[in-house]
């Protein structure tokens, strides 16, 4: 089966700081992969990457087997993201805001797709109020729901959970894996709750000064390097990556 | 070219009209304004000036058709700062919409936006007894012209908000008293100094204000001129076209994009 992300040599530069360091990696269907890194690492720079709104400056990245530099509109069609930074216009109302953006990817049946989500995502009370009325935690499944609109081959999820309460974020999070399950997706998943990210995750990347440093089942990763948690391997890559003899 | 992308930046701004008053409001209140002031205007000045001239077709004619143009091209750059004020670059540009499409958007958005506008310019034209009539069918020229450069002007000030950023917005804004001076909206070219009269060469009004003036001053306006200011409104759109996507392939290679949404570079 075709790869859903497939990332080769990927650089970027701001100066001299080197933001991105030529790195490689894919996403396969079926398959949730968790970026994993402190801030400053590199993350939101490779999704950026991924989404056509930051152009590399060496390296080639293809979503289901469409090249983002040269098609762009094609693979960004397979392809959606949420992200805690990026919430939606708050001037529109829930379902304009789904509404405006099934027109951009051109989602077929885009009512019943609307009301689909709705219901998913239990917005449904609240679909005639404006997103910027919203607490953070129902803005954040307005952005959950408008990155699931189009059935996205790759989703990329920037820490998503980031603004809700536990129960919320375990629901999103059985959403996402059904999801995933249940089609033949992708999902790119930043996150610093280490809790989450061994739930979910079927594979982790540790990402330190732009470079992947780790790699691997995130249940067997700490144990494989000497630590007990993945928060304690963590801690590790993002304060002293050279023990891990690996920097 | 996806017409369900395009319609999207339409709706959009539908949406944001329809719920808000703040945003009705200017679609017809300051040009209502300018075209009651200069109602009351001409209409003095007629009652004091040497009988037989109409400065109603005169004066009021050219204003309701710079107020067209600067409805034009300000109804581009409304639809565009709406992603600019609700931090929506990242959203809008992380999908498949070509700059083309999202172009095309901003232009429809402006059309009907400004019709309102006209609109509402020409019923009060109508009370002060200023008849589009006068002009004849070179009126539609003079329209397309204008609308034509002021598609051009929203676009290139598109192109400057996008490069400066949120803050620059102040410098579009006056973008079009910058240009009316050389154009003679209210009086000849003629009268203009000779330097400035060479930029007006280059500027498309000032084809259409000088039809204008011929006509009421009862001759023909050029048919010629008028071409040659629609193949200028059309350059001037490639021009700004071109370098909306200059500005926009920059903001690509720098990240500016994506900080518009996100403040660090992760």
């Amino acid at each position: 089966m075709e790869k859903t992300l497939s990332i080769q040599g990927l650089r970027k530069a701001y100066g001299n700081i080197v933001a991105v360091d030529g790195i490689s990696f894919e996403v396969r269907p079926k398959e949730i992969v968790g970026l994993l890194g402190p801030n400053g690492a590199g993350k939101t720079t490779t999704i950026n990457m991924v989404l056509g709104v930051l152009c590399p400056d060496a390296g080639t990245i293809q979503i289901e087997g469409v090249d983002v530099a040269s098609n762009r509109s094609q693979a960004l069609a397979c392809t959606n993201f949420a992200a805690v930074y990026t919430p939606l216009p708050g001037n529109l109302t829930v379902v304009q805001n789904l509404r405006v953006f099934g027109l951009l990817y051109e989602v077929k049946n885009l009512s019943k797709r609307i009301e689909e989500l709705l219901q998913e995502f239990d917005l449904d009370v609240f679909r005639n109020k404006k997103c910027g009325v919203l607490s953070s935690g129902e803005q954040t499944r307005v952005s959950l729901a408008k990155a699931m609109i189009n059935r996205p081959g790759l989703l990329l999820l920037d820490e998503p959970t980031a603004s809700l309460d536990p129960a919320t974020a375990r629901e999103i999070r059985t959403g996402i894996r059904q999801f995933v399950r249940q089609g033949t997706s992708g999902v790119l998943w930043t996150s610093h709750n280490m809790y989450e990210v061994e739930e979910v995750c079927d594979r982790v990347l540790f990402l330190s000064h732009g470079k992947i440093l780790l790699e691997g089942d995130p249940k067997k990763m700490p144990a494989a390097h000497g630590k007990k948690t993945l928060e304690e391997l963590f801690i590790t890559v993002a304060r002293e990556p050279l023990t891990l003899g690996m920097g | 070219m996806s017409f369900h992308r395009t319609f999207a930046i339409v709706i959009r701004q539908f949406y944001l009209i329809r719920g808000s008053f703040s945003r009705v409001v200017p679609l017809f209140a300051w040009v209502a304004v300018d075209m009651v002031l200069w109602g009351f205007l001409t209409r003095y000045l007629n009652t004091v000036a040497m009988p037989g001239f109409n400065f109603v077709p005169a004066l009021l004619g050219a204003v309701l058709l710079w107020d067209f143009f600067i409805r034009i091209m300000h109804g581009i750059i409304m639809a565009f700062l709406e992603d600019v004020w609700s931090r929506n670059f990242l959203n809008i540009f992380a999908t498949p919409l070509l700059m083309s499409e999202y172009a095309g958007g901003l232009i429809l958005s402006s059309i009907a936006t400004s019709t309102v506008g006209l609109a509402v310019m020409l019923v009060i034209a109508t009370a002060f007894k200023l008849s589009f009539f006068v002009y004849g069918l070179m009126v539609l020229p003079f329209l397309l012209v204008l609308f034509l450069f002021g598609i051009s002007l929203g676009i290139f000030g598109s192109a400057l908000v996008l490069r400066f950023g949120p803050a620059s917005e102040w410098f579009i804004w006056p973008l079009p008293a910058l240009v009316s001076p050389f154009v003679g909206v209210l009086y000849p070219v003629a009268t203009l100094p000779h330097w400035m009269q060479w930029i007006a060469r280059f500027l498309p009004p000032s084809y259409v204000f000088e039809g204008l003036r011929a006509i009421v001053s009862g001759g023909t306006a050029s048919g010629w001129a008028l071409l040659a200011g629609g193949f200028l409104a059309v350059g001037y759109i490639f021009l700004a076209y071109g370098f909306f996507s200059k500005i926009y392939k920059s903001a690509l290679r720098t990240g500016l994009i994506a900080r518009y949404s996100a403040e660090n570079l992760g």
